[in-house]
């Protein structure tokens, strides 16, 4: 038969020789593998004390922006949960009244805004989608939880929390 | 004087069997969690470490679970077998240790002489080999009473092994006897009294397949026909549950300790370790006798360590291979060592 790569390989099935029969010289080098495992690295972190790092580019919980003056950046217009594939977003929109400047940036903004963290895939096309920059994808994960409800983030466990600094001048 | 049982003769064995209970059971319960251990590292882990210090309080909270874990037994086992299967394979896990010649004798100020070794009789190592061979009992009985086709199969299984690797055990022995000529441990022992002098040097071969025969005795991987996790659930304990399960796994630990410090007493001497003359010389004849009896033990614990390190590197065998390695290899090799042993024996030291 043509072999179509070059990564095949030719298995031979001759009959074992003595020193084979005798299985003793491969288990002493079975054996020198794994003493030599005493003196590697442990692959282990101690996970809740030791942290591990994450990659620059890892994506994990979704937050909501807010602009240079603490005003949510997000208008509600949907983009990021039509660019959803795991349909995990959904949102309502209200209106900005007389005085609500200081809170949101433009004339609309989300009223409801959830996530489902168990549908959601963590691909970050919602970050993408996102002509406002209001939505990015941080470093944490979402923390392990005993009800299914608790894995859906409302607006306030998302949004980010306003500079201490700006609410008190506020 | 063969027959003079007195009062403190009978506190006397009392107290020496329940200590060498005490320290098997607690060997064992370590050696549960060396196993852990050593497999963790062989794998780049860190194995157990949350209880106590390096995880050292783990094997009590393993014990704990399987004491309050739910007793399960099937509807349609036979509950007497079912029951008495686990104990029988303890107590013949524990009876072998009769024999073993743990250290020097004690020469008490009166003038009595205190032995460290339950029974001397002088046929040690055919005591050992009849207890190691009911051993099989409580797995065989264990997986007929189950009422369960995998327990059966692994029953059936370790039966053959047993009987299997029992023959290229006593062949291997016999040459060892040969050199020995004495069937009593304390002769063995005794014999050994330089690091020259040991077995393993008279006796490589007959060493090597005593080695291997052991771990089939065990039922430890490589060859672990008794349990076979990937083909038959959990084999001959697959309805056993709670201590019962407990019990079995134990005597597993139990058997694997009292079987290496046979082999140390065997092939590796025994109590004797370098500069004990010295220490006999210098010391009082209680330190004398403890620093014996940890030789032995510590030779012991380095058995058990090979055996833990052998199991979390080697594959395990297939029946068949099993089978063939055993009656193809083993007995023809250890009828080839008795033969050469004879020859030596008939040519040099007749």
């Amino acid at each position: 038969m043509e072999l179509l790569t070059n990564r095949a390989q030719i298995v031979e099935r001759k009959p074992m020789t003595f020193a084979e029969r005798i299985y003793l010289p491969g288990i002493l080098k079975g054996l020198s593998i794994t003493l030599g495992h005493i003196f590697t690295k442990r692959a282990t972190y101690s996970y809740p004390k030791v942290k591990r790092q994450f990659s620059s580019t890892f994506r994990g919980l979704h937050i909501l922006n807010r602009d240079e003056e603490g005003r949510e950046r997000c208008t509600a217009c949907g983009l990021c949960a039509l660019a959803c594939p795991a349909e995990a977003i959904s949102m309502e929109s209200a209106e900005r009244t007389k005085g609500e400047e200081h809170l949101y940036r433009e004339e609309k903004y989300a009223a409801k805004y959830e996530i489902n963290m168990l549908r959601c895939i963590f691909c970050g096309l919602c970050e993408e989608a996102c002509p406002k920059d209001a939505i990015y994808l941080t470093q944490t994960f979402a923390p392990s939880a005993f009800k299914r409800e608790t894995f859906i983030y409302k607006k306030e466990d998302l949004v980010l929390p306003l500079d201490p600094a700006k609410q008190i001048a506020k | 004087m063969l027959l003079a049982i007195t009062v403190s003769y009978l506190l006397g064995k009392a107290a020496l069997i329940g200590a060498i209970v005490a320290v098997s059971l607690g060997l064992a319960m370590y050696s549960t969690w060396a196993e852990r251990k050593v497999a963790a590292i062989m794998q780049d882990r860190v194995g157990p470490q949350r209880a106590g210090p390096f995880g050292l309080f783990q094997p009590l909270a393993d014990g704990l679970k399987l004491f309050m874990k739910e007793e399960i037994i099937p509807n349609f086992a036979n509950k007497f077998l079912f029951v008495l299967a686990p104990g029988l394979a303890m107590v013949c896990a524990l009876m072998s240790s009769a024999v073993i010649m743990w250290a020097p004798d004690y020469t008490m100020a009166d003038g009595t002489v205190y032995p460290f070794q339950v029974a001397d009789i002088n046929v040690g190592i055919l005591f050992v080999f009849g207890i190691v061979s009911l051993g099989v009992y409580g797995i065989m009985i264990g997986g007929w009473a189950s009422n369960n086709k995998y327990s059966v199969m692994g029953s059936m299984r370790a039966a053959s092994q047993a009987i299997s690797y029992e023959l290229p055990m006593g062949l291997s022995l016999l040459a060892l006897l040969m050199v020995t000529g004495d069937t009593s441990m304390r002769t063995i022992v005794q014999q050994q009294d330089s690091f020259l002098h040991m077995n393993v040097w008279k006796q490589p071969l007959a060493f090597i397949i005593y080695l291997v025969c052991a771990f089939a005795e065990l039922n430890r991987a490589p060859f672990d026909m008794a349990e076979c996790e990937s083909e038959l659930v959990g084999g001959y304990h697959t309805e056993y549950s709670s201590m019962k399960l407990g019990f079995f796994l134990f005597s597993e630990y139990i058997n694997m300790f009292i079987s290496s410090v046979i082999m140390a007493c065997l092939f590796f001497g025994g109590y004797h370790y370098p500069g004990m003359d010295w220490v006999q010389a210098h010391a009082p004849q209680w330190v004398f006798v403890a620093t014996c009896i940890l030789a032995t033990i510590s030779k012991g614990i380095a058995f058990i360590l090979f055996i833990i390190f052998v199991r979390w590197t080697l594959p395990r065998f297939r029946y068949d291979q099993l089978m063939n390695l055993g009656w193809k290899s083993l007995i023809p090799l250890a009828l080839l060592n008795l033969l050469i042993t004879c020859a030596v024996i008939l040519k040099f030291f007749n």
